[in-house]
Parts: structure tokens; sequence; C-alpha cells
């Protein structure tokens, strides 16, 4: 337990620290944001409408673009063998990793979403609904978007070929995330159903990209 | 003869040699049989000839999928066994899979059409076999990525196995998004029971294309199993000592 907590707290003080690179992934989904208007117009009713999807699309590929920093560091300067030779299981390694990233790239997405919202002319309770929907589904974007770093790291050369193997993962994600908060701010139908399945998106996610990660990175990595 | 000495590359080259021939012969004549049937079959009263695209796109259809399955089990015998042979089944799987769903999407799209009006239609069926196109792209990209096919081989296993068990995720939740943004739809082929005339060139026009699988399969990995030779024998005379 105290090796994953060292773990924990060693990549988020990497990744908050200079040369980490967590917070570029903040920048890019205030920019993705910022340069939707550009392209779909000024108009403020479609953006309300659009909201929530322009939000989810932007925090999507935010995470994405952040995720290929998750193992190829510690493959380069070496830690990554440690971690495969350790005592400690794999699986949980790349959780306690996985989460870390979670806390260091993800949570900001969800933190800067209220002034996001600002720009995107929703009001207070789409707002709350559509940071607590990425609140609930990043941590499966993180988990999920993990077994393609993990494949991406075994190949040497990830960049591209991570972004084609995970995005189609992440579509039940982006599916279930927008129509909670679509639910929630217009819906006849219930916030509740999609949230949930939201929630259960990002439990499977915990289980199945561990373990998926780890066989990956100990088939590879030989 | 066991199952298991197929696994031997070698014994499974000679006995693909022999089968080989008998299959494409096979699969020729249920081809020829099932698409005289679809010809001969009658027109549908509200669809007319465009029904008979049917016969094609549905063994299609089946097939995407399918091979999906079988990579899935290749991917097991790799990861599980280490088999070179499971390496060489699912890369040589992969780019078939791809053709049949693509062929899937491009005869639906011929018969959406004049029966949709339109080529593309955002229907939940139709967007999760465009997802499952997208899957063997990626995957065809993976193996196109790593020089060194044991390692290509491991990584695309790990990925066909997250596939197969995102691919139902994915396909229930196009299904929730579709419901949720369009009301009930009326693209449901021909009706809820399928006529006995039209069913019997079907299933004859599946199992052909399903052999037409195995035989290409077979090919395949026997191209592939040579490929290797070939990439073996190259490495072996550049690392050889020039005289």
């Amino acid at each position: 337990m105290t090796a994953l907590a060292a773990l924990l707290k060693r990549d988020i003080q990497i990744a908050l620290r200079v040369g980490g690179g967590a917070l570029i992934g903040v920048l890019f989904f205030l920019i993705v944001v910022v340069l939707m208007p550009f392209s779909v117009g000024p108009d403020l009713a479609l953006l309300t409408r659009l909201g929530p999807a322009i939000l989810w699309l932007g925090a999507l590929l935010a995470s994405l673009l952040t995720l290929d920093r998750l193992f190829v560091a510690d493959q380069d300067d070496g830690s990554l063998d440690l971690m495969t030779m350790s005592r400690t299981p794999l699986e949980l390694a790349c959780a306690a990793k996985a989460l870390a990233h979670w806390l260091a790239a993800g949570l900001p997405l969800v933190i800067a979403t209220p002034v996001l919202g600002l720009l995107l002319n929703l009001d207070p309770l789409s707002t709350a609904a559509v940071a607590l929907t990425l609140l609930a589904g990043t941590p499966a974007l993180t988990f999920t978007g993990m077994i393609g770093a993990a494949l991406a790291v075994t190949l040497r050369r990830g960049g591209l070929l991570l972004a084609v193997l995970v995005l189609p993962l992440s579509i039940p994600v982006l599916i279930f995330g927008v129509a909670a908060s679509q639910a929630a701010i217009t819906g006849p139908s219930s916030f509740g159903a999609p949230f949930s399945i939201l929630c259960a998106l990002s439990l499977a996610s915990f289980v199945i990209g561990p373990f998926a990660a780890a066989a990956s990175l100990r088939q590879g990595l030989d | 003869m066991n199952l298991i000495d197929l696994a031997n590359p070698t014994r499974f080259l000679a006995l693909t040699a022999r089968l080989l021939p008998w299959l494409a012969l096979a699969t020729a004549l249920l081809l020829a049989l099932g698409l005289y049937l679809s010809a001969m079959a009658p027109d549908d009263y509200q669809q007319g000839a465009s029904v008979k695209i049917m016969f094609i796109h549905v063994p299609n259809a089946w097939l995407s999928m399918f091979v999906w399955g079988v990579m899935s089990l290749a991917a097991l015998g790799t990861l599980v066994w280490r088999h070179p042979l499971a390496d060489v089944a699912g890369k040589a799987a992969t780019p078939i899979g791809a053709a049949f769903t693509f062929l899937a999407l491009v005869t639906g799209s011929l018969w959406g059409r004049p029966m949709w009006g339109t080529y593309w239609e955002w229907d939940a069926r139709l967007t999760s076999v465009l997802i499952l196109f997208l899957m063997y792209l990626g995957l065809m990209a993976l193996w196109q990525a790593v020089e060194d096919p044991s390692r290509a081989a491991r990584a695309a296993a790990v990925l066909t196995l997250v596939g197969a068990v995102n691919l139902p995720i994915i396909k229930f939740s196009v299904n929730w998004w579709n419901t949720l943004h369009q009301p009930a739809s009326v693209l449901r082929m021909g009706g809820p029971t399928l006529d006995r005339a039209f069913l019997i060139p079907l299933l004859i026009m599946a199992a052909a294309f399903s052999l037409l699988f195995v035989t290409l399969h077979i090919a395949a990995m026997r191209n592939e199993i040579l490929r290797r030779r070939v990439r073996a024998l190259q490495m072996m005379q550049a690392s050889r000592p020039s005289a």
C-alpha cells in the first residue's frame, strides 16, 4: 500500500512540476472551446444548445492529448521496468498511475468546466450538470485510454496510433455523458439513467483498464 | 493425425496445400448456386429488385462480426499459449474482416439510396458497423506500425480482446443514443418474418461467404507464414559475415 501511495505521490508531483505538462490539457480544453464559436458562429442560443456537446468533446480531446505521457517518461528512464519487476502487482501499479494521471490531468478539466460554461452561455444548472457528468465520465476516459497508452509505449512510436486506437473505445462514454447532460438541461428523459450508466462505464473501466494495460506492458516489454 | 499437429506451421502448410483447392472449389460452387438462387428470387412487393442486395449485404454483415470472433480466439492463442500460428491467424484475419465490414457498409448504403432516399443515415445499426470498421482499421494500423511481428501480435491481441469486450458496449450505447435522438424509425428490412423464397438463398449465400472467409483466411495465413520465412532467411543472410 505504501508503495502504491508513493507511486501516486511521485506521479502527481512529476505531472505538476516543470516539464510535467498536466495543465497543458486544460489549456488545450480552453482553446478548443474558444475555437468552437469561430466555427459555428457567435450565436449565443446555438452555443447554449451545443454547449454540453462542445464541453464533452473538448474534454475528450484534451484527455487524449495528455495520455501518451502516462508511460513514456517511465519507459525512457527505466522506471517502468522496475515497476514490471517489483513485488507490487503491475495491475495495481497501473491503476495507481492512472489515478494519479486523472488527478493531475482529468480533474483540472472538471474544475475548468464552470469557467468555460460561461463562455458558452450555459446557465449555472447546465454547467453543474456538465461538470458532474465530466466528473463521473473522465475517469473512464483515463482508464480506457491507459490501455492505448500501454500499447503505444510497447510499440515505441505511439502518438498518432494512440488516438486511433483509443477514440473508438471512448464512444460510449461520450454518448452517455452528453445524454445525461442534455437530459438535465432540456430533456423530458431522466438524468438518472444515463448518469448511472456513465458511472457504470467508469467502474467497469477501473477493472478492465489496469488489467489490459498491465497485460500489454508485460507482453510487450520483455 | 491430431489436431495439435496442425499447430506446427510446416504441417499446417502441408495439410492446407491439399485442402485449399477443394475449399476453393466448394466456395465457388456454393457461391454460384447462391447467386443463381438470389437472382431467381422473386422481387419484394415493396422493395422491388433492390431486395436482392440483401443476399450480399447480410452475409457480409454477419461475417464482419464473426471475423472479430475468430480474431479474439486467435488473440487468446497468442496471449495464453504464445503460439506463432495464432499470431498468423489474427494478422491474416484482420484485413479480410475489414473488407467484409466495408462491403457490408457499401452494400447497405447502395440499398439505402433507393429505399431511404439517402446513402447514409445515422441509424444505430449502421453507426455501430461503421465503428466496427474503424476498429478494424485501427487494428490494421497497429499491425503496420511495428516491424517485429511477434511484438505486434501481442499488442494486437490485447487490442482485439479489449475490442471484443467493448464492441457490445458500443453497440448498446449507440442504440441508446439513436433512440434518444430519433423517434422510432421505419428502417426495417422486409418484414418481421422472412419468406422462404428469400430465406433459402440467403442461407446458402451465408454459407458460401463463410466458406469464402475460411478459404481466404487459410490462403492469407499461408502467405503470411511464407512471408515470415522469407524475412527470416533475409535476416540470416544479412547477418552472415561477407566472405
